[in-house]
């Protein structure tokens, strides 16, 4: 199979590889790029652990044909922290044990940073709508919920201080 | 509360002083940075793919397996069969002397339910293997399958797991685990009211996130390393090295990093194969099982049925209990040999019952074989007891608090399976559940203690 040029944004680092034509996203980005934080839970897009954004919006990269992703942003939870610093929503899931085994957790601090950018001052309905599609078996949702909310507040009161 | 504080103070060394703290996990900034390393984040050149052909069937004879399509597949690299195997036949628990060995590794004349084991095909890519899996033709002869615990021991049920000869495990020459104390009949004859309630649960999968597999790795001084999600890494080194028949030190087990387990991960079923196929090919080896293979294959924990008898009198003693419990192991012992000795020193629950009796089967049938999970043996027996105990107090018309205060077990009680009770503290954490919940306790109860017999 001829392999085809990817060339796109991972982290706010260009990077450029042959990839088959079905590739997946998420094999290129955990097997050529070492990116191994964004998790394969079912590889049928129903459980969340492999989320990502694209652009800004969040997206299953066990279903995304590596190909598609030419040209375009991808953000994934080695991204979060910038320059060395935590963003407020990984300080708020270590705070607040919205973690257990772990293995939800990077796609469910993803999708909640999709959340918090397009909308800094969610109540809790939103918050459960947005990491509707992740799924977590050991911590239960509620430490996740309130952590989403407790980053949120941080980010609100950093702004304005 | 005190005697119950400090009860636990003298047997734990405990100073009290981490309750009411709060402290940072240790592996919380691992994950929340995607830095916890999980099994499949490791990476090795020429690394092959396991992937494994699986019964479609219940229940079957194997008359005949035919690799020789699959084989000529390019990229397939090896094709493993039950003959490949040192020491085929196992039992997780033969390591605590449960016995006989009765799960083949790999499926040798038969298979036993729907998704086991039969071949291993390694190739290049997983989308190979997949490929070739599907190429490898089983020729079954269907037998009759038996999905219930309570028909697998009638006279005449299919014979489900040869290696015990009936479909039930043996505990020390009886068809069941047995706890006998005082004389129930005595006790039914004797009581007010008698009743009899059945209860029954379904298996249930813990469904674990991260799915079971592991990857193994031959180094050049001869050793394997294995890195694993398994909750038992002992179990597994132990169980591999008897089923490879190389030494234990041959083997290097690395795992607890375990993303979901729940009880799940404690079964040996992908390592010894993926040690086996690097043992053949040299080559580093991953096996890890598909969503669906996770759902299907991987043991769920065990259904059960629970039949429960009780003598009550006005007053709200129970004066007898008499339990016919079964365990569905499904094909395969795994934990259930355990667990269902565990349920029947627990069925009589928390309680000071002065007679009892308990039959505990394991059972074989064809569905998945069941294993661990969170309080197995336990969890759905105390689903039907506190059902019961609820049923008991509506029916001598007591306050299902105090009915289970009457009953509670006291220290210096004797326990049905003879061990005597020390430490009691059921009836201060009713007391403490009954005040955080505003439910109404009479003086009598308030007053009563874990410490005075009756009281």
């Amino acid at each position: 199979m001829a392999k085809l040029p990817l060339i796109f944004t991972v982290n706010g680092t260009e990077q450029a590889e042959f990839v088959d034509g079905d590739a997946l996203l998420v094999d290129v980005l955990r097997d050529k790029l070492g990116m191994t934080g964004t998790r394969v839970g079912c590889g049928q897009g129903t459980c969340g652990a492999c989320t990502i954004l694209i652009d800004g919006a969040p997206a299953l990269s066990c279903l995304t044909l590596a190909v598609s992703a030419n040209g375009k942003d991808v953000t994934t939870v080695e991204g979060l922290a910038m320059g060395g610093t935590l963003h407020a929503l990984q300080t708020a899931f270590a705070d607040g044990f919205a973690t257990q085994c772990g293995f939800c957790t990077s796609g469910m601090l993803v999708a909640a940073k999709a959340l918090l950018d397009r909308n800094p001052d969610p109540d809790r309905d939103a918050v459960v709508d947005a990491i509707s599609g992740n799924i977590c078996r050991c911590t239960g949702y509620e430490p996740i919920i309130n952590a989403i909310l407790a980053a949120a507040a941080d980010l609100r009161s950093a702004k304005s201080a | 509360m005190e005697h119950v504080r400090a009860f636990f103070a003298a047997e734990r060394g405990d100073d009290g002083k981490a309750v009411g703290t709060s402290l940072a996990r240790s592996d919380a900034l691992g994950h929340v940075t995607g830095q916890t390393q999980f099994y499949a984040d490791r990476q090795f050149p020429g690394m092959l793919h396991l992937k494994m052909v699986r019964s479609p069937h219940d229940h079957a004879r194997i008359r005949s397996i035919d690799t020789s399509e699959a084989e000529k597949l390019p990229g397939v690299v090896r094709v493993i069969t039950h003959k490949d195997v040192p020491a085929n036949v196992y039992t997780i628990l033969r390591l605590i002397q449960v016995e006989p060995n009765d799960e083949p590794v790999l499926a040798e004349d038969k298979v036993r339910f729907k998704g086991e084991q039969i071949v291993a095909i390694l190739a290049e890519s997983e989308a190979i293997a997949r490929e070739a899996v599907a190429k490898v033709k089983v020729d079954y002869e269907v037998l009759p399958a038996v999905f219930d615990v309570e028909e697998a021991l009638e006279p005449g049920a299919p014979l489900v797991n040869e290696y015990h000869g009936n479909n039930y495990f043996t505990y020390e020459g009886h068809h069941c685990r047995r706890v006998r104390h005082g004389n129930v009949e005595k006790g039914f004859a004797e009581a007010d009211h008698v009743i009899e309630e059945r209860y029954q649960s379904s298996p249930i999968e813990h469904a674990p996130v991260e799915t079971t597999g592991c990857i193994v790795v031959p180094e050049a001084n001869g050793r394997l390393t294995c890195y694993s999600n398994t909750q038992a890494l002992f179990f597994t080194l132990d169980n591999a090295g008897l089923i490879l028949n190389v030494p234990f030190q041959k083997l290097r087990l690395i795992g607890g990093t375990v993303g979901g387990g729940f009880g799940g991960k404690v079964d040996v079923i992908t390592e010894p194969v993926a040690m086996l196929a690097a043992m053949l090919t040299g080559r580093p080896v991953k096996y890890a099982y598909s969503r669906e293979e996770e759902m299907q294959v991987s043991s769920p924990r065990a259904a059960e049925r629970i039949y429960i008898k009780d003598g009550v009198m006005n007053d709200g003693r129970i004066v007898a209990r008499q339990v016919r419990l079964y365990v569905d192991a499904g094909a395969y012992s795994r934990h259930s040999p355990y667990g269902t000795t565990k349920a029947s020193a627990h069925m009589p629950g928390p309680y000071t019952i002065p007679n009892v009796s308990v039959d505990a089967h394991c059972v074989y049938t064809n569905r998945t074989p069941s294993s661990a999970m969170r309080g197995f043996g336990v969890t759905i027996g105390d689903f039907a007891l506190e059902v019961q105990m609820d049923k008991l107090a509506r029916l001598v018309g007591m306050d299902p608090i105090a009915f289970r205060i009457r009953n509670a077990y006291r220290d210096g009680d004797m326990k049905a399976h003879g061990e005597l009770t020390k430490g009691a503290a059921l009836v201060e954490t009713m007391q403490a559940a009954a005040q955080l919940a505003g439910w109404p306790l009479s003086a009598e109860d308030t007053a009563a203690s874990s410490m005075k017999a009756g009281g």
